[in-house]
């Protein structure tokens, strides 16, 4: 007997230590993260093969019904995996050498990095009449003109979100955030993950958004070591439920996200600052190693419907850059959101994020050293 | 494990008496040992052969060999990061220490039917997923807060404490995560402690605080040094807490490590940051087992 509790007990405590510490963040590394809940495991996805089309998501990121009409209309059987973040399909793919899935939901510099790696396949516009109901803006986006090897899914921009009773004034510019008022002191978060951490200093100090300039970073970093210490948090997650506690009074936040704060309190509003921001696309990809492409086009195909696309923008509150679908929006859902109604002129002000390539260790360390 | 060292020793003896043994051994380990091969040992061994190569542009691996990364370990700022994690691991397991040894003792002592009951009330929180419990936490220090909310309706302060998004939350919120494995070994140590040991330093004139130095605390030596660490290696490498409670102001290695694979998609960085952590663990197992060793030569 002698020593078994202590062995019982490093037994449990090991056993809960794992199950602690596996808990995951639920970190949207993107905006696509999307609709707040995402589920840490996701089923694997197994093999691509035997007839049936095998898709990755985001949980949660599309209509519930989507895909069981989908199988309705084609006779095509889908398997739905889940990821919860852009590098957790992309590690999955990592280890299956580009295999795995038919199609894959990823954001845009993601789709750059499947398509210069070879893993994406060509898309076959003849099979996806569809394509016609994009915005022709949303035909030549930086990361993939001429929608080459990925189809936009949603696309949107990153702006201030903030409590219109709590906050003199209008803010429209990044500096109302990065050098904040008296009243806004404390009372202010910014995104946490690189791209967007970044994003307003570059923005404001006149920078590209995909710059890997180390010179332009340091500047950034200066600005942002500044802003820190006005700030109340680096926050990805709960940045909208901050807001409408009113423990914070404006905050650098998505367009979408946003949404979900002005769900709650009508008195939050949004605004993309005057010296620009980003705009975030999140895309369909499909693999080069898929067996099933046609059925893997027809599903962007029905994707792209007006009404697959208006299933979208109920369900999330973003916005889709399928043309025929937000010309048919209900009005009331602009009223009640009115980031819904921004035009693809107005978002393309914002700078399209691609991938950093050979920059992003230099990235990784500036949030390192704005962040120790 | 160095609890087990007495047991592993004895085994052995009776292995040597039995010769003939050894197939039946091997099949009895035989499932624990492919355990331990896929599961423990093969994810070491490819996060060392990681840590050895570099990044690919476009994120993956790039299989040539480089020392790099362990150059890029050294930076300053990569090591304040984990002096920083340090610190506030070490915080916590004072603290957790200071907490967990009384309630301990307070279980140990209780009559027998009642210890179970009090260790399921400790291990309860776990139930219940570290995320939830975390925005719990969230929920209750912010400046609208019910600690601030309610501090303030009874007129003790008259603006918010500053309770989130700095060093304490962060302590406070690895202490409560942790504290149960810190009061489990300790309990395991205390209750095996025989009554009548303090008993006789009390006869023979030592009063409370003599007894406890003398007797009680070498005596559970053990339980300490195995509560300690479990509590100090998942502290320092937590990163919900960080993030969510410190307002990822700091980030800490876990942090660190985690922002390697998901964020920057460096593979062999965060493998190498991980390896380092996993180093300066091995580190204090090796204290510890020395610890448990000369506890052992005592006893004898």
């Amino acid at each position: 007997m002698r020593g078994m509790w202590i062995k019982l007990a490093a037994a449990a405590a090991l056993a809960l230590g794992v199950s602690a510490c596996g808990a995951d963040v639920q970190k949207s590394d993107t905006t696509g993260g999307g609709a707040a809940e995402t589920t840490a495991a996701a089923p694997d996805a197994g093999t691509a093969r035997g007839g049936q089309l095998v898709i990755s998501n985001w949980d949660q990121y599309m209509p519930r019904n989507l895909i069981p009409d989908f199988e309705k209309q084609t006779g095509i059987k889908v398997k739905l995996a889940k990821h919860s973040t852009n590098e957790d399909v992309m590690g999955k793919l990592e280890a299956a050498n580009g295999g795995g899935y038919d199609l894959v939901f990823v954001s845009g510099p993601f789709a750059q990095s499947l398509a210069r790696r070879g893993w994406a396949a060509e898309i076959d516009q003849a099979k996806i009449p569809n394509l016609r109901n994009l915005y022709p803006e949303a035909r030549e986006l930086a990361y993939d003109p001429g929608n080459t090897h990925s189809v936009p899914y949603t696309w949107g921009t990153t702006g201030l979100c903030y409590r219109s009773d709590k906050v003199s004034g209008t803010p429209d510019s990044w500096e109302d955030l990065l050098r904040p008022s008296e009243e806004l002191k404390g009372r202010v978060t910014m995104l946490g993950t690189d791209r967007w951490l970044l994003l307003p200093a570059l923005k404001t100090l006149g920078f590209s958004a995909n710059t890997t300039d180390e010179d332009e970073l340091k500047q950034a970093r200066d600005l942002l070591l500044e802003t820190k210490k006005d700030l109340l948090a680096y926050d990805d997650t709960t940045f909208y439920s901050k807001l409408v506690s009113g423990e914070a009074s404006l905050v650098e936040a998505w367009d979408g996200w946003c949404n979900y704060g002005i769900a709650e309190d009508p008195k939050i509003r949004f605004v993309v600052p005057r010296e620009g921001s980003d705009l975030w696309v999140d895309t369909m990809v499909v693999l080069e190693s898929s067996e099933n492409k046609d059925a893997a086009m027809q599903f962007i195909d029905f994707v792209l419907s007006p009404e697959s696309g208006r299933g979208v923008v109920d369900l999330l509150s973003y916005k889709v850059p399928n043309e025929a679908a937000m010309s048919g929006l209900d009005p009331r859902l602009v009223r009640q959101f009115p980031n819904l109604g921004m035009t693809p002129q107005e978002l393309l002000r914002g700078e399209n994020l691609q991938d950093l390539g050979e920059g992003q260790p230099a990235w990784s360390r500036t949030v390192s050293e704005i962040t120790s | 494990m160095a609890v087990s060292t007495p047991e592993r020793s004895r085994a052995e003896g009776r292995a040597r008496r039995a010769p003939g043994l050894g197939a039946r051994r091997l099949a009895l380990l035989g499932p624990a040992l492919t355990w331990w091969a896929l599961l423990l040992v093969a994810p070491v061994l490819l996060i060392l052969a990681y840590s050895i190569f570099r990044r690919g542009i476009y994120g993956g691996v790039v299989y040539e060999a480089t020392l790099d990364n362990f150059d890029r370990l050294l930076d300053p700022l990569y090591l304040r990061v984990v002096w920083f994690s340090v610190r506030v691991a070490l915080e916590t397991t004072v603290l957790a220490l200071l907490i967990g040894f009384p309630v301990a003792w307070f279980i140990a002592t209780r009559p027998r039917r009642w210890r179970t009951a009090l260790l399921v009330v400790i291990v309860l929180p776990f139930w219940t997923s570290m995320l939830i419990r975390t925005y719990a936490w969230m929920a209750l220090l912010n400046d609208e807060g019910l600690v601030n909310n309610g501090l303030e309706s009874i007129g003790l302060i008259d603006r918010p404490l500053k309770l989130l998004y700095n060093e304490f939350p962060v302590v406070l919120g690895l202490l409560y995560t942790y504290l149960p494995l810190m009061v489990l070994p300790l309990y395991a140590a205390i209750e095996r402690l025989p009554r009548e040991l303090r008993e006789a330093s009390h006869d023979l004139g030592a009063n409370s605080l003599r007894s406890f130095l003398t007797v009680v605390l070498p005596l559970t030596r053990t339980g300490v040094a195995a509560g300690c660490l479990f509590v100090f290696v998942p502290a320092l490498g937590n990163f919900i807490v960080p993030e969510l409670l410190g307002g990822g102001r700091r980030q800490m290695v876990g942090n660190l490590i985690q922002v390697q694979f998901l964020e920057a998609r460096d593979w062999p960085f965060g493998a190498t940051l991980a390896l380092a952590v996993m180093a300066l663990m091995g580190l204090f197992l090796l204290v510890q087992a020395k610890l448990a060793g000369r506890d052992r030569l005592e006893a004898a």
